[in-house]
């Protein structure tokens, strides 16, 4: 589904912070990404998100060369790859239930042909209660389960999340990684960005480990 | 693959939801950019400012314009036959042929005798009350009314005045009215310059407020441009937004400014008969803009605000542009 050859990325004149990357991402696959605090790893989730260029290297997402899409593809490509930020990245005008929409709502459809989803979603996640609750008074929690939600409302073959359980405590963080296993059980493709080893440790599933700027993968 | 139970992912389950909030959900959807905000406001503000000064110097460039155009016609269509005193010089005969040969002309409308009685109150200033004009050696005027269509062949009236009457002549005012047309040339065009700088002025406000309140936003584009929201919708929302609160500030300052206008106008004619009317009246005529003016401040107010929705637009596009086109420049 996505693929990565030799893929180096400096940041302006800077030294080059991944180097010779290489890895795939089957469908349905379920990968920690790790490393130490600035290792790459939010660079490494962006280049996947395609908000970044490879300096250098091959970059194949759903069967294209990451040098051949536009700006104009970005929107349509964007749509299969869910991304749960580490600052959530919540509208705080917005209530829950709108914020899981959005992203169909700024496709132009109609409500009355998402509600139903996006209410069975945040059921899902277990916000069904807190539909109607403005971001700001969401505990971290909960504002992450909004987040997951968003980026599951398109029903994409992948979903990227980065330091899931990092502003959550540990039961908090099992639960979510809960779900995360749902989903992929569900078909979902997961790459979760984490340094927290005690989380990698509850599953059993490939860890992607950058050092230095290098991936080494273990399965 | 995984090694932990899904059971108790129940926990996050919640109860049904509520009736209320089935029917909450009906109401309208939140606008994607927030209406109202400090930034909004103040944006708000100063289009107002802005708008109420670039229309406030459109009415008073219109005004001196309008007024000087007025003095120059004014001057314009009046000349003057000025009959010089000499021996054997029957003066008010002189006067009433040179009153007939002026009215002969094609142009003229009218030729009247400035009569004794007024001649002395012109000179009143200087010789005093009770003058006796046949003590003093003093020049007659005949005033010429002109057609400002079709203005006389003055040449021909000058010839004709010197063979008939050889102490007469002809002031047509040319002299002053060129001094006057150049005075009121050099007054609208120090008015237009003070205009395109206040419009300078205005335009640059206007972007740089909009600017201002648009950096504010860039957490909100992020979000959408990373939900997948086409860059088009994304600086859709913003223009109508900006639209609406660009033409909410321009239109309070428009109408203020409008509201000057009429004010001052209203003041105007209530004063006509007082000194201070007169005198307003002399320099600004009846203090009015017209629906020129007005219609200047229509424009202005649509200018401010389709600049305002502009600029919002290519902030965004320009933002999306620098978020796509990051290849590894910053983290």
């Amino acid at each position: 589904m996505i693929r990565f050859e030799n893929v180096g990325l400096r940041y302006g004149m800077g030294p080059e912070i991944l180097r010779d990357v290489s890895f795939t991402i089957p469908q349905r696959s379920f990968q920690f990404l790790s490393g130490p605090s600035g290792a790459g790893k939010t660079s490494l989730l962006r280049l996947l998100f395609l908000s970044l260029k490879p300096t250098r290297g091959l970059v194949n997402v759903f069967g294209r060369d990451r040098a051949t899409i536009t700006r104009s593809d970005l929107p349509m490509f964007r749509r299969r790859i869910g991304i749960v930020f580490q600052d959530f990245r919540l509208l705080d005008h917005m209530t829950t239930y709108e914020n899981v929409g959005l992203p169909l709502r700024v496709r132009g459809r109609s409500e009355a042909s998402y509600k139903g989803d996006v209410i069975e979603l945040l059921k899902w996640v277990g916000l069904g209660d807190r539909m109607h609750a403005m971001p700001p008074v969401l505990s971290g929690g909960e504002k992450q389960r909004v987040a997951i939600a968003r980026a599951l409302i398109e029903q994409p073959e992948i979903l990227l999340a980065d330091e899931p359980t990092g502003n959550v405590d540990p039961p908090l963080a099992r639960r979510l990684l809960r779900l995360f296993i749902e989903l992929n059980r569900l078909g979902t493709a997961v790459v979760i960005a984490t340094h927290d080893i005690a989380l990698m440790e509850q599953v059993d599933a490939r860890r992607m480990i950058l050092a230095d700027g290098r991936l080494h993968i273990h399965d | 693959m995984t090694d932990v139970a899904t059971d108790d992912l129940d926990e996050f389950r919640a109860e049904p939801m509520p009736a209320r909030n089935r029917s909450a959900s009906r109401r309208k959807p939140t606008p994607i950019v927030p209406p109202r905000n400090v930034a909004g406001t103040a944006l708000a503000i100063v289009i107002g400012i802005m708008t109420f000064l670039s229309c406030l110097t459109l009415g008073a460039v219109s005004l001196v314009r309008d007024s000087a155009s007025r003095w120059e016609v004014q001057i314009a269509s009046e000349a003057t036959i000025q009959i010089k005193p000499a021996d054997e010089l029957d003066m008010e005969a002189a006067l009433e042929k040179a009153a007939a040969i002026a009215s002969g002309y094609a142009g003229v409308t009218e030729a009247r005798i400035v009569d004794r009685a007024a001649t002395a109150r012109l000179l009143e200033p200087w010789l005093g009350e009770g003058l006796d004009l046949d003590q003093l050696p003093v020049p007659r005027l005949v005033v010429v009314k002109i057609d400002k269509q079709h203005l006389p062949d003055f040449t021909g009236l000058r010839i004709a005045l010197a063979d008939a009457l050889p102490t007469a002549s002809l002031d047509d005012h040319r002299t002053w009215v060129d001094r006057l047309v150049a005075m009121a040339h050099t007054t609208v065009a120090i008015g237009f310059a003070v205009l395109s700088l206040m419009l300078a002025a205005t335009v640059l406000s206007v972007v740089f407020a909009t600017r201002g309140a648009m950096s504010g936003n860039n957490g909100i584009i992020e979000v959408l441009h990373f939900v997948g929201a086409e860059g088009r919708y994304i600086a859709g929302q913003f223009r109508r937004h900006f639209l609406v609160n660009g033409f909410r500030g321009a239109a309070i300052g428009g109408l203020a400014a409008a509201a000057t206008f009429a004010a001052f106008s209203l003041w105007s004619a209530r004063n006509l008969a007082t000194p201070q009317g007169d005198q307003a009246n002399a320099l600004f005529g009846s203090f009015s803009i017209g629906v020129n003016g007005y219609l200047g401040v229509l424009l202005i107010v649509l200018v401010v605000s389709f600049l305002t929705a502009a600029t919002s637009h290519i902030t965004v596009l320009a933002y999306l542009s620098e978020l796509d086109s990051k290849s590894a420049s910053e983290d």
